[in-house]
């Protein structure tokens, strides 16, 4: 091989080894940069996932610091503001605070479907105790003016409101203009989803602020709250003070205390912290685990060419260690091309993967950052892993007697493989005879170069499984759970009759009723607030589904509970359950557990709605309603609904579906985007360096053949047929290891309000071995074109 | 100089290495492949010693165990008062740094170094060493200092791996057919390096060939067959390297 770059190295006063040091990387360069783009990737996925997970966990630590959150939240029917030092004097209340919050429709322009606003009252004076706001634009609310409100930024960004622009809100039946004087944000209110709804609607739903003067007398709640929440005292029982809480409540229909972990805003940004705690451990010990891998085979490989310079230095004298040194150099190098592509790419990639997360949740000052430590943990491991790596071809090396090593390597010794002895031989053409003798000839390393190439496909499977999870999810709950075109929820129990008024609408073809009945579940000393869901027994809108998407009937007494509410109960089918009810007339009734089954939404119990009424005792009531509806209908109904005084919200499962996955197709875009890219850089560093370094093991044989008049063709059938044989194999082997990485994953990202289904589409295989092979024949095509510009001359005269 | 006689050399002239008894076995599987056997010989300051022999005869075996490279299965060798076999392999390394340099058939340069850089590659752990254009002067190359081993023939190789080799001062200077791969003029070329080098140095030199003809240019010639010595002879007069016939 000829050297350029001479000149700038040669001038150098370097000693020789280091000479060849750097003038044998710059000759490897394609080699050593694949290698360091492969420890690249390993450290970027450290420097932006685990670093994303510390910068998000840091702002909403402060966040929550700022904002004063609460750490115990209660709602209620109505109780008078003089409980309230009651509350504060409760054993372990550090501060209290109340106030009163209410749904209410929003006349929105330009808007057929229904809005709502969460309107939620701030002192008079000063700030809230708890749960403050950060106003963003505009100011604080002035209590002497009435109709002054605060609205929250995302729904303000939504509808293209500002400061100074007003808002038509039908408040206890009446319609009024409300100013906008302020945009702010709130923890509580981080990730706001509507009632009924599962994804946030911006533009439908929106918090407003405003001042108690004013909410209060429009909801009769002048001097009372209906709702309180509590700062403990460091060091304080959380379960202890909540059982006070509720005791205080009780006589003022106090709906059930509950900590901070199931606030929903909180849960939402928990939820997506803890999956990113788990993807920010996982994908990096993946990723770094892969690298080190790779950097032990291909390392291996170089080094093991080099076995002639190897003999030579120690045959004049040059010790182990000076050699070992030489050669770990080479690792070293990479590594640390590789630290610092990973450590700016992580930086930039975990700033835009910050940036995605300031689109989801508001949490201020959230900014990327660096923490040095996770840096010197990322260098730490990939360099042990180059060094572990290297170190074994290098101590190979260097135990081989210089007078073994000097010798040119033995001639392969060539016997008719497996699968030719199995006369698969006899298929092949001459050159895929030989191909097959090469892998057959050293089977070891095949496998682990298929290996190599197989997580590649791995990492794709796990990467795009989450999706295929996610459009099973949406298929379950779009296509077999909501059924209905509309569902309607009222502001208050209404009378069952309701179900005869909404039948009679235009275009209305089906109704269904449910009863939504918030209870506290009991059992031993293990207590969940929740809701039962009454639903009609032969109903067709709405079904209990389970995971596998198979209709779990509903049986005509007991109660039929989710799978991580019955884990948190302690219960299994047949049990017996107190359910406190916390409505109505606040009984307490023993409940039979009728089975379990294994949803997706986290904590929910269900039953039969007649049985429901027997349990409450109120047999007269319904909490809202699924309707089928003619779909020229559709929006006039919207239209009439929004009119009823009664009804709290409309939704629809169709227009939900739509923002949900528009949501998703830009996140697949960009996660499947990093996923090539990192899968690519895998299967490149396998697949070239395998045929980088065949070409310099075989590079005599190969040029003698052209010699002999071999066409370009020809030859490079011969080099990288062997690559292709190492592809076709790492295809199923990626297929088991995708398949057995993700049951891990699906078990360790399992959280209370989130699970990952368990599914792989056919697809997702194909488009992984796909885009391995994409990678596979480019890297081909590169060696492809080295191959082709091989000097005969240069590689028959030269031994290397 | 002088042509020292045998005699001479008998009472006064020092055995830079002297190996007695030497074997050497290769465990082939089941075969035993006996390389070396029951080997006498001694090398004396100055020498250039001829080693001939068919292929597979067991020069090379003899020769990289003189130079450190590879240990006897039995038998003893000594350099002066040290015992080489029973040396740690960091002794050998120590010994060979030291001590020895090599020639080898297939030049075995470092191809991405230059000539002087391949030649450096050594004086950088020498204690004593010439300057590396020094050492490319002494074998003709100073005109080829910044080539590459693929820009050199196989005759200018083979003079940079002498000039590597000597290039540190060694004592002992090996080379194990270092014309097998060289035409006949080029050949003589590289020879007469190593005579000169052997005259003006007085470095202590063997060299291994299998072209008979070689030997007459040595002091001493040893042919070997089937791991053994067969015959030892001695020059009087060292012919000329241009007289050989090839
Ligand atoms: N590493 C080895 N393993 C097995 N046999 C060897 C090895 N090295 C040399 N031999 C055998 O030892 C014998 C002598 O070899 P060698 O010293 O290289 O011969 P020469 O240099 O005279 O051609 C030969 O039969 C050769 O096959
Ligand atoms: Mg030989």
């Amino acid at each position: 091989m000829v050297n350029r770059g001479a000149g700038i190295v040669g001038r150098l006063r370097v000693a020789a080894l280091q000479r060849k040091l750097l003038r044998e990387c710059w000759h490897l360069k394609g080699q050593m940069l694949s290698i360091a783009l492969v420890v690249a990737t390993g450290i970027m996925t450290v420097i932006t996932m685990r670093g994303s997970y510390e910068s998000l966990i840091e702002a909403q630590q402060r966040y929550y610091n700022d904002m004063r959150f609460a750490d115990v939240w209660s709602s209620l029917r109505r109780a008078p503001d003089s409980l309230r030092p009651q509350i504060q004097a409760i054993p372990g209340v550090a501060l209290a605070d109340t106030r009163v919050s209410f749904l209410a429709t929003l006349d929105l322009e330009g808007l057929d479907a229904p809005a709502q606003g969460r309107f939620v009252s701030l002192p008079e004076r000063s700030r809230p105790v708890l749960n403050d706001i950060l106003i963003t634009r505009g100011r604080y609310v002035d209590a002497a003016t009435p109709d002054e409100v605060i609205i929250s930024e995302k729904f303000a960004n939504a509808r293209g409101l500002n400061p100074g622009d007003s808002l038509r809100a039908i408040i206890n039946g009446r319609a009024r203009d409300l100013d906008i004087v302020g945009i702010a944000i709130s923890p509580e209110h981080s990730y706001s989803v509507p009632p009924g709804s599962l994804l946030p609607e911006d533009d439908r739903y929106g918090v407003l602020w405003m001042s108690v003067r004013a909410l209060g007398p429009a909801y009769d709640m002048d001097g009372a709250f209906n709702e309180v929440f509590v700062k403990l005292a460091p060091g304080t029982n959380e379960r202890a003070v909540i059982s006070r809480l509720n005791d205080v409540l009780e006589p003022y229909g106090g709906y059930g205390a509950y900590a901070r972990r199931d606030q929903p805003s909180h849960m939402m940004l928990q939820g997506e912290l803890d999956q990113n705690r788990v993807m920010g451990t996982a994908m990096p010990a993946i990723f770094l685990g892969v690298a080190v891998f790779l950097l032990h085979l291909v390392l291996g490989r170089l080094i093991t060419t080099q076995r002639g310079e190897i003999a030579v230095l120690k045959a004049f004298g040059y010790r182990d260690a000076e050699v070992g040194r030489h050669f770990l150099m080479f690792a070293l190098v990479a590594v640390l091309a590789g630290a610092l592509i990973g450590t700016l790419g992580g930086v930039l990639l975990g700033r835009g993967y910050i940036g995605m997360y300031r689109q989801y949740f508001d949490l201020p000052g959230l900014q990327y950052r660096l923490s040095p430590g996770l840096l010197v943990m990322a260098l730490a491991v990939s360099l042990a892993g180059a060094v572990s790596g290297a170190l074994g071809a290098v101590r190979k090396a260097v135990r081989l007697p210089p007078a073994e090593a000097m010798r040119p390597e033995p001639p392969a010794r060539f016997r008719p493989g497996l699968l030719e002895r199995l006369g698969v031989g006899r298929l092949l053409p001459a050159s895929g005879r030989m191909i097959l003798r090469n892998v057959e000839r050293k089977p070891v390393q095949a496998f682990f170069s298929s290996l190599g190439v197989a997580f590649s496909v791995a990492i794709l499977i796990i990467g795009l499984f989450m999706f295929d999870g996610v459009n099973h999810l949406i298929d379950l709950q779009f296509r077999k759970i909501q059924r209905e075109d509309i569902s309607v929820s009222f502001l208050q129990n209404v009378s069952a009759s309701a179900h005869y008024d909404l039948g009679r609408l235009q275009g209305v073809t089906r109704v269904e009723t449910y009863r939504s009945a918030p209870v506290r579940l009991r059992h031993g000393h293990w207590s969940r607030e929740t809701v039962i869901q009454g639903m009609e027994r032969d109903g067709v809108l709405r079904r209990i589904v389970t995971v596998d998407g198979v209709v779990h009937p509903l049986p005509a007494e007991g109660v039929i509970l989710s799978q991580v509410l019955a884990r948190r109960l302690q219960v299994k089918t047949g049990d017996w359950l107190i359910a406190e009810m916390l409505e109505g007339r606040r009984q307490s009734e023993r409940v039979r557990v009728a089975g379990v089954v294994e949803d997706f939404l986290g904590v929910t119990a269900y039953m039969d709605l007649e049985a429901l009424h027997r349990l409450t005792g109120e047999y007269d009531v319904i909490s809202g309603a699924y309707l089928s509806v003619q779909a020229d209908e559709r929006s006039g109904l919207y239209r009439e609904l929004k009119q009823v005084p009664a009804v709290a919200g409309v939704a629809s499962p169709a227009s939900m579906l739509e923002s949900f996955e528009r949501e998703l197709a830009r996140n697949i875009f960009i996660s499947v985007g990093f996923l090539v890219g990192f899968a690519s850089v895998i299967a490149v560093g396998v697949i070239y360096n395998g045929a980088r370094i065949a070409l310099s093991e075989r590079g005599r044989e190969l040029a003698s053949l052209r010699v002999m008049g071999f066409h370009r063709r020809e030859v490079a059938t011969l080099l990288l047929g062997e690559q292709a044989v190492v592809t076709l194999i790492a295809i199923p082997l990626g297929w088991l290891i995708g398949y057995g990485l993700a049951y891990l994953m699906v078990e360790s990202l399992q959280t209370d309000t989130f699970r990952i289904p368990y599914v792989i589409a056919a697809r997702t295989y194909w488009v992984a071995a796909l885009i391995t092979v994409a990678a596979a024949v480019a890297s081909a095509f590169v060696v492809r074109r080295r191959l082709d510009s091989l000097d005969l001359i240069s590689v028959l005269k030269t031994r290397e | 100089m002088a042509v020292t006689t045998q005699t001479d050399r008998d009472d006064s002239a020092k055995a830079v290495l002297r190996a007695s008894q030497l074997s050497k076995y290769y465990e082939m599987g089941e075969v035993k492949v006996h390389a070396l056997k029951n080997v006498d010989l001694s090398l004396y300051e100055g020498e250039l010693l001829v080693l001939l022999g068919a292929s597979g005869s067991g020069k090379s075996t003899l020769l990289n165990i003189l130079g450190g490279l590879d240990v006897a299965s039995s038998g003893s060798l000594f350099y002066g008062d040290q015992e080489l076999s029973t040396a740690t392999a960091s002794e050998l390394t120590q010994y060979r740094r030291d001590h020895v340099g090599f020639v080898f058939q297939f030049y075995n340069l470092i191809s991405s170094l230059t000539a002087r850089e391949n030649v450096s590659l050594v004086t950088d752990i020498a204690a004593d060493p010439m300057k590396p254009e020094e050492a490319l002067a002494l074998v003709g190359l100073e005109s080829r200092l910044d080539h590459f081993p693929a820009q050199l023939s196989g005759g200018e190789q083979q003079r940079v791996a002498i000039a590597r080799a000597i290039a540190k001062r060694p004592r002992i200077l090996l080379c194990d057919e270092p014309t097998g791969a060289l035409d006949a003029s080029t050949g003589r070329l590289v020879l007469s390096v190593l005579n000169q080098v052997n005259r003006e140095t007085g470095t202590t030199m063997a060299i291994i060939t299998h072209n008979a003809a070689i030997g007459r240019i040595g002091d001493t010639v040893l042919r070997m067959s089937s791991g053994e010595i067969v015959e030892r002879s001695r020059n009087d007069v060292r012919e000329d390297v241009e007289h050989i016939e090839w």
